[in-house]
């Protein structure tokens, strides 16, 4: 299961990065939300991660680390504002410069 | 009353914001005298929790009553007293100067720099890892819509740099935070410290990997280099209140890293002991001729402006990496940097709107109205920005040379200190002759003349002639306040008084506890 999870992560934040470099504002907000799902794993990830058991201390002794999921709960929110602002942004951006890439360039600069 | 004096600073603009937010349909005067006034009595209380924790207290703010290191706690030290109150009364100038017309330009501009102030507190008072994430989002969020307010083509492609920038220092700064808890088993900042005195080797590795990914976003906040790429742009084209208040956003990247460098990696951290340190003295020091040399080549006030930010935040960082001496002139310098670099982005907007045709770009343009004022204030300003004497920025670079002499590299820090102050005092030169000498022909009198708000208004006045006051009184009661910082480096050289502070409170300073 470890290995799994750190393949998704690494996999996950590596198209992230490759998307955020595009420098096409689309790309970007895509490879963004990338990372931001990488991030939420590896936060949960760093509880240690446990089979079947509850996220609250019932007395049994067996118990997940709640902190985390409470932390990835809150990063979670967070991304989402984060997300629908950047979004919002990269439109008003589209529509004040005229295009989409990341500097306000048009096709024939950015292939200059 | 002085229970929940801690939360007051953070309460104070909360509440205020959402009230200006309910009120955003009605007259603006009402809601500007509202922003005011909530402004006014939030330095009230940091006045008043500054006078608290000047005794050497340390109160700490139990939110629900859990006790730490479960439940959530709001420190209030000296150091974070101290940016309190310097954030207050740097954006009671801004919000001045920004109530001359900015706030019309778009909505919701009250709302917005009361959640600014909001993040800010938030994050000075936070004992806590986690939530000082979540109050860099808070303040980060209202910058954003600040930073935006008023639109153009410019300032969104700045702004959009800033945003993407922002949000990938966040999702470090959440690896960060997992990485500490992963190999530290805690987020509470008094309990990191205690734990990482005792990190099991097998996570040692990982435990040195978070605090230096720490270091990374805090130095993104702080623009330290090479992460201040994205800072001149976006300070140049954010409106001028606004940078202004931007003034004190870089130096909470620098409260961040001297409150971990001391707390969670000072000396007693055993093995983490003094991670910062390989990395801060080189990193501060090469920001300085670079930072020069860029206010060397740009052309206009508002960048030139902004290189000065990061020159005096090299200055600022170089002073917080050596020892007690050098966080007391930091946290002397601090205050002085901030308030110059804020009246000389006021000042640049003032003389841009008296340009007709070159605003702040360093170019020939027509003779303004009223040379003499605005020449005499930028003459001052320059001398204030570039730490010349009698000011208080010479005292605090003074007393950074002071603590750095007998270090191992000393002649690099006073031969970089040094000349990028030269060659910071030739661009400060270069601008001032270029606006106020390389006129041109008389008739460009005239059309100035003509230019609508070409008189000096009462706010820009009050707010250039206030961030002066405050520097003079910075300058005049240098002995009170150098004491201060003193008392302040050396609390937070003991981080065993911080921690005992919140893990094991004496009786008396535990609020609510009583039934």
């Amino acid at each position: 299961m470890e290995a799994l999870l750190a393949l998704c992560i690494g996999l996950l934040t590596a198209c992230g990065v490759y998307l955020a470099l595009r420098g096409r504002t689309f790309s970007l907000v895509l490879g963004l939300t990338l990372i931001s799902y990488a991030v939420n794993l590896f936060l949960f990830a760093m509880g240690r991660l446990t089979l079947g058991q509850p996220p609250v201390i019932d007395g049994s002794g067996q118990h997940a680390d709640p902190l985390p999921q409470a932390l990835v709960l809150t990063a979670i929110v967070i991304g989402f504002a984060m997300t629908a602002f950047v979004i919002m942004l990269a439109i008003k951006a589209k529509a004040e410069l005229g295009n989409d890439h990341v500097d306000g360039l048009s096709d024939k600069d950015a292939h200059d | 009353m002085t229970d929940h004096l801690p939360i007051l600073p953070v309460l104070i603009p909360f509440l205020a914001g959402l009230l200006l937010l309910a009120l955003h349909d009605r007259p603006l005067a009402l809601r500007r005298g509202l922003g005011l006034a909530a402004l006014v009595l939030q330095i009230g209380a940091s006045l008043v929790l500054l006078q608290a924790v000047a005794g050497g207290d340390i109160l700490v703010y139990r939110l629900g009553d859990w006790a730490a290191p479960w439940g959530i706690v709001l420190v209030a030290d000296r150091l974070a007293a101290w940016m309190v109150l310097i954030t207050n009364l740097l954006a009671l100038f801004a919000l001045v100067q920004a109530s001359a017309g900015l706030d019309l330009r778009g909505r919701h501009f009250h709302v917005l720099f009361q959640m600014q102030l909001f993040g800010l507190a938030g994050a000075f008072l936070t004992g806590d890892l986690f939530n000082l994430f979540v109050f860099f989002e808070i303040l980060l969020l209202a910058s954003y819509g600040l930073l935006l307010h008023g639109g153009g083509a410019q300032r969104v492609k700045a702004g959009l740099h800033y945003v993407v920038l922002n949000l990938l220092g966040s999702s470090l700064f959440l690896l960060a935070a997992g990485l500490l808890y992963a190999s530290l088993g805690s987020l509470n900042m008094a309990d990191l410290a205690q734990r990482s005195a005792s990190v099991a080797p097998e996570n040692l590795g990982l435990a040195r990997a978070g605090g230096l990914l720490l270091l990374g976003v805090f130095a993104l906040k702080a623009a330290l280099l090479p992460l201040h790429l994205w800072l001149p742009a976006a300070y140049a084209n954010a409106p001028a209140a606004v940078a202004a208040l931007f003034a004190i956003m870089t130096k909470v990247g620098a409260y961040a890293i001297v409150r971990s460098h001391t707390l969670l990696f000072g000396a007693d951290a055993g093995p983490l002991a003094n991670l910062f340190e390989p990395w801060l003295i080189p990193l501060a020091l090469a920001s300085l001729p670079l930072a020069a040399l860029g206010a060397l080549a740009v052309r206009s006030l508002g960048r030139l402006t902004a290189y000065l930010v990061i020159l005096s935040l090299g200055n600022l960082l170089l002073a917080f990496s050596l020892g007690q001496a050098g966080i007391a002139a930091g946290l002397y310098y601090l205050p002085h940097s901030t308030f110059a670099a804020a009246l000389l982005f006021l000042l640049g907007e003032a003389i841009a709107r008296r340009r007709p045709f070159s605003a702040d770009r360093l170019r020939v343009d027509a003779d303004m109205p009223n040379l003499p004022l605005w020449g005499g204030l930028f003459f001052l300003a320059a001398v204030i920005m570039a730490g010349l004497p009698p000011f208080s920025g010479f005292l605090g670079k003074f007393l950074l040379l002071r603590a750095a002499s007998g270090h191992d590299a000393m002649i690099w820090i006073w031969a970089l200190v040094l000349i990028s102050a030269l060659l910071a005092i030739i661009a400060l030169a270069r601008a001032g002759s270029r606006l106020f000498f390389q006129t041109s022909v008389t008739e460009g009198r005239a059309l100035a003349g003509t230019l609508p708000g070409s008189a000096a208004s009462v706010h820009e006045l009050v707010a250039l002639f206030g961030l002066f006051g405050l520097i003079l009184l910075l300058t005049l009661l240098a002995g009170p306040a150098l004491e201060f910082t003193q008392a302040t480096a050396e609390q937070l050289l003991q981080p065993a008084l911080y921690r005992d502070a919140i893990l094991n409170p004496a009786p008396v300073h535990s609020p609510g506890t009583a039934p």
